[in-house]
């Protein structure tokens, strides 16, 4: 095979490498990083992004060496030369890749064991907490707690979702919040004070427990500041951990496809200073008998979507009609508007 | 000095010119000749194309603001689930299909299918299912995105979702019947002087292909039985409110539908392994690698499934396996990338329409795959899944690898289908156009989930407005491009001039015969002369008929 020589080889060598391991850190690619989480996934990414880079720009440069240097001249018949392989080179185009994927595969392991990921405790006992949590605030209410009994043989035996950092499980309690996913809302539920919100407010810096489970269909619990995702199971507890790192306001997403409004089934998480969550908790626990019975009160199984989503309507971009001439086809399915 | 693989005249026999001509009506019959079921999957499966095109033109333009101001989320819904089935499963799945029905007996030298009824049968199912499943935008399409998982495909617009199923379960029956079709004839219906390494790596690519099909496709279809019992009958296997497990249904719905992308990507990885050799003159680089490698995909893509549930109910400990059953995808892919690479390095490129697409598809596959092995990672797919990333990562496999090698594909071969050449202007045009809409349409896709944006939604946050513009141009360029393709095929195939059996001057066995093939595809038990790509090599390499005439009489005498 016609290699090029070796100097011109090294060069391009050099420069490819160059600039993969300066794209690699410098691709401006992912948004702020919030969580100490996101950090580690973000350096994962960079090395990735590196390797990427420079087989992008082997395999492309290549190519378009090819289109330049190989074209065919005109009222040119003869064949190219006839190669059929090469061992040795063909050995080193396995190996290497087989060196990266094993390189990735340990270093994403440990990012993973890391965030918590492999946190044997994450649900071991979560069947009884669960139940019993659900008896107290399920916000479906008894169909709820139905679903979760005719589960619970399965429930609890196996992890879902990523827990503690290795080392922190048994330090310290971290702040244990409910979530809880429905068509189209997430409700947080502060078991130790019995806060209610449809926003979620977190103090910087300390270890944060999220228990996640769905009301109706499938939802994904997504925290993009904080490289962190997790579908919400209707009928199972999934578990997040995360240490928030930075003060702010962050957005919410439902990632898993969950009806005719799951783009606008988003919120908020707040991210304080310690002072101003124990601020806003106390602003909250006060009215925490009220905030009960107005969250029975607005119940969103009980209500018409149209109703439900009437405080949504102005966040997603749509009016009054748009949502009344929805609704009505939702009702109505066979008829296509 | 050239080489020459076409028969001459004198050795041709006479008759077969008129009798392979065909009427029009022919494709509209249940035909049992293979090369009709191939052009009838090809322009089937063209027309959708074109409807999944539509919708997905729906899509971009919907994303090009966002407010949901064009469609409504219900319809939108309804848009993508029906975009991503027409897409998968009546436009790529049987777009290869069409070309392993029209080229497998060809290439290995057979007169027809091992079960030619069976072929016709699979094909008008295919047909009927897309017709079925076309018929349910009359009564509320589906609207729980293509993979339907419960609990929402269980309540949301029944009817559409129960046609939905059913439309699946004909398509995937179809498929396998395909499938057990193309296996059995390259098991068994090889020319006697073909071994199994002499075959062409299109046959490999499919013998694969088959593979998967046969073993993943009844599981979905399982999984579709107890989800429609789920839907009409009110059990509860996956439904969550009775004690059933969604998870199950997410299981068994990617052990068919990851394997399904391999169903999708392999038989153009073979498409590409014959168009590279010829145009560029050169042995394919690496015969062996790349056959075994496409058996080795095949392999590892039936035990990765779980890597499309990373966050959903899978413990962290099944998730370290299937990320590293996963990556080692990369190894074999790899080897094939490298191989392509290294067969057009030093070659004698003719930059015609299908190789411009064979390298086309390269160029994109690669962004694919290096998005997969990234996607393989845990930590990082936990933030990316569901995301404007995956849809990204998708399209450049889907669209980057199997579109563009199946209009490689069609430039290859339409001369042996139909015996007219392509207007090579237009085919540059098509490419130049559908390359660059494809990058401008599914690159800033990454930024966009990497950023925050979600899939599967109507309406998303205004910062994400200039780059989902960028895509929505870029896909309007993919529409446009498709113009000067068919004004090219229609023209060509009336106008285009005569092809000739072996127009690439190509060493398969299907350039041996006339184009369009005789009914029965050879006057004579066809016999190798070379192996599927020994170009550049002096024996075979020979400039007059009477060379010819003397090497078959050589060649006849060492097989007799």
């Amino acid at each position: 095979m016609n290699i090029p020589s070796q100097i011109s080889t090294l060069i391009a060598g050099i420069i490819i490498t160059l600039i993969s391991l300066w794209y690699g850190q410098n691709h401006g690619l992912l948004p702020v990083a919030a969580s100490s989480e996101a950090g580690d996934v973000d350096g994962l990414f960079n090395l990735m992004m590196t390797i990427s880079t420079g087989l992008f720009l082997l395999i492309q440069g290549a190519l378009i060496l090819i289109v330049i240097k190989f074209r065919r001249q005109k009222n040119d018949q003869t064949d190219g030369p006839s190669t059929h392989g090469n061992i040795p080179l063909e050995m080193l185009w396995t190996a290497i890749p087989t060196v990266i994927v094993f390189v990735l595969a340990v270093y994403s392991f440990e990012v993973y064991n890391a965030m918590g990921g492999l946190d044997p405790m994450a649900s071991h006992d979560h069947h009884q907490q669960e139940i019993a949590h659900n008896h107290e605030i399920s916000p479906s209410g008894q169909q709820g707690n139905e679903s979760l009994i005719a589960m619970a043989p399965g429930q609890g035996t196996v992890a879902l979702g990523i827990g503690a950092p290795p080392g922190q499980e048994g330090q310290g309690q971290p702040l244990e919040v409910n979530v809880a996913g429905m068509q189209y809302a997430w409700i947080f539920t502060y078991p130790e004070t019995g806060v209610m919100s449809g926003e979620m407010h977190v103090p910087v810096g300390q270890p944060v427990k999220l228990n996640i489970e769905a009301n109706d269909v499938i939802h994904a619990f997504w925290l993009p500041e904080f490289r962190i995702k997790q579908d919400a199971i209707p009928g199972r507890t999934s578990q997040l951990g995360f240490t928030a790192t930075r003060v702010g306001d962050y957005p919410i997403i439902c990632a898993e496809l969950c009806g005719s409004y799951h783009g606008g089934m988003k919120t908020r998480l707040i991210v304080e200073t310690p002072e101003e969550y124990q601020a806003w908790v106390q602003e909250n626990q006060f009215a925490s008998a009220d905030t009960m019975e107005k969250a029975v009160a607005v119940n969103p199984t009980t209500m018409s979507e149209g109703e439900f989503l009437a405080p949504y309507a102005s966040e997603m971009g749509i009016d009054s009609q748009t949502l009344q001439h929805l609704d009505h086809s939702h009702h109505h399915p066979e008829i296509i508007k | 000095m050239t080489t020459q693989v076409e028969k001459p005249e004198s050795v041709k026999h006479a008759g077969h010119v008129e009798e392979h001509e065909r009427r029009w009506q022919d494709y509209f019959t249940f035909n049992t000749d293979h090369k009709v079921i191939g052009i009838q999957y090809l322009v089937t499966s063209f027309v959708f194309y074109f409807i999944g095109g539509a919708l997905a033109g729906l899509i971009r333009t919907e994303l090009a603001t966002p407010d949901p101001d064009l469609l409504s989320p219900l319809t939108y819904n309804r848009v993508f689930t029906m975009h991503g089935t027409i897409m998968l499963f009546l436009w790529i799945i049987p777009a290869g299909a069409a070309f392993a029905n029209y080229l497998i007996p060809l290439m290995i030298g057979a007169k027809d299918m091992a079960f030619p009824k069976l072929n016709a049968v699979a094909f008008w199912m295919n047909a009927v299912g897309g017709l079925l499943l076309m018929s349910s935008f009359f009564v509320g399409a589906p609207e729980a995105g293509w993979t339907s998982y419960p609990p929402l495909s269980l309540i949301s617009s029944k009817v559409g979702e129960e046609i939905w199923i059913l439309s699946i379960l004909v398509i995937g029956t179809s498929s396998v019947l395909g499938a057990l079709n193309f296996f059995t004839t390259i098991v068994k219906m090889r020319t006697p002087s073909m071994t199994i390494h002499d075959m062409p790596l299109f046959c490999w690519a499919m013998l694969g292909t088959s593979i998967l099909v046969l073993i993943g496709t009844p599981v979905l279809a399982a999984a579709l039985i107890f989800l429609s019992f789920d839907l009409i009958a009110g059990t509860n296997f996956f439904n969550p409110a009775g004690g059933g497990d969604p998870i199950v249904y997410q299981h068994m719905f990617w052990f068919y539908s990851h394997p399904a992308v391999y169903i999708m990507v392999l038989p153009f990885f073979g498409v590409i392994s014959e168009i590279l050799p010829v145009h560029a003159r050169k042995p394919i680089f690496g015969y062996r690698a790349i056959a075994y490698s496409s058996m080795l995909i095949c392999f590892l893509g039936l035990i990765v499934w779980a890597h499309h549930m990373f966050t959903s109910g899978t413990p962290g400990w099944l998730r370290m396996f299937f990320m590293a059953a996963t990556m080692l995808i990369a190894v074999p892919t790899g080897i094939k990338v490298f191989s392509w690479v290294a067969t057009i390095w030093g070659g004698k490129i003719n930059l015609n329409s299908a190789m411009l697409f064979g390298m086309g598809f390269i160029s994109a596959f690669l962004i694919g795959g290096l998005s997969g092995v990234m996607l393989a990672s845990v930590p990082f797919d936990v933030h990316v899944h569901d995301t404007y990333f995956i849809v990204a990562h998708f399209h450049y496999v889907l669209f980057g690898g199997s579109v563009l090698g199946l209009f490689g594909a069609v430039y290859h071969w339409f001369p042996k289908m139909t015996g007219r050449m392509v207007n090579e202007t237009l085919g540059r045009i098509h490419f130049v156009l559908t390359f660059i809409g494809l990058n401008m349409t599914f690159l800033p896709m990454h930024e966009l989930g990497l950023l925050g944006m979600n899939r599967r939604v109507a309406m998303y946050d205004p910062q994400f407005q200039s780059l989902n513009m960028i895509c929505t141009i870029g896909s309007y360029l993919l529409a446009v491009s498709t113009i000067p393709f068919v004004i090219n095929i229609l023209w060509s195939l009336n106008r285009g001039p005569i092809a000739g059996r072996n127009p690439w001057r190509a060493l398969t066995l299907e350039w041996q015969t006339t184009s369009p093939p005789a009914i029965e595809n050879f006057d004579e038990e066809p016999i190798l002369w070379s192996g599927p790509y020994e170009y550049g090599i002096d024996s075979y390499s020979v400039d007059t008929d009477k060379q010819v005439e003397e090497l078959l009489v050589e060649v006849k005498g060492d097989v007799g």
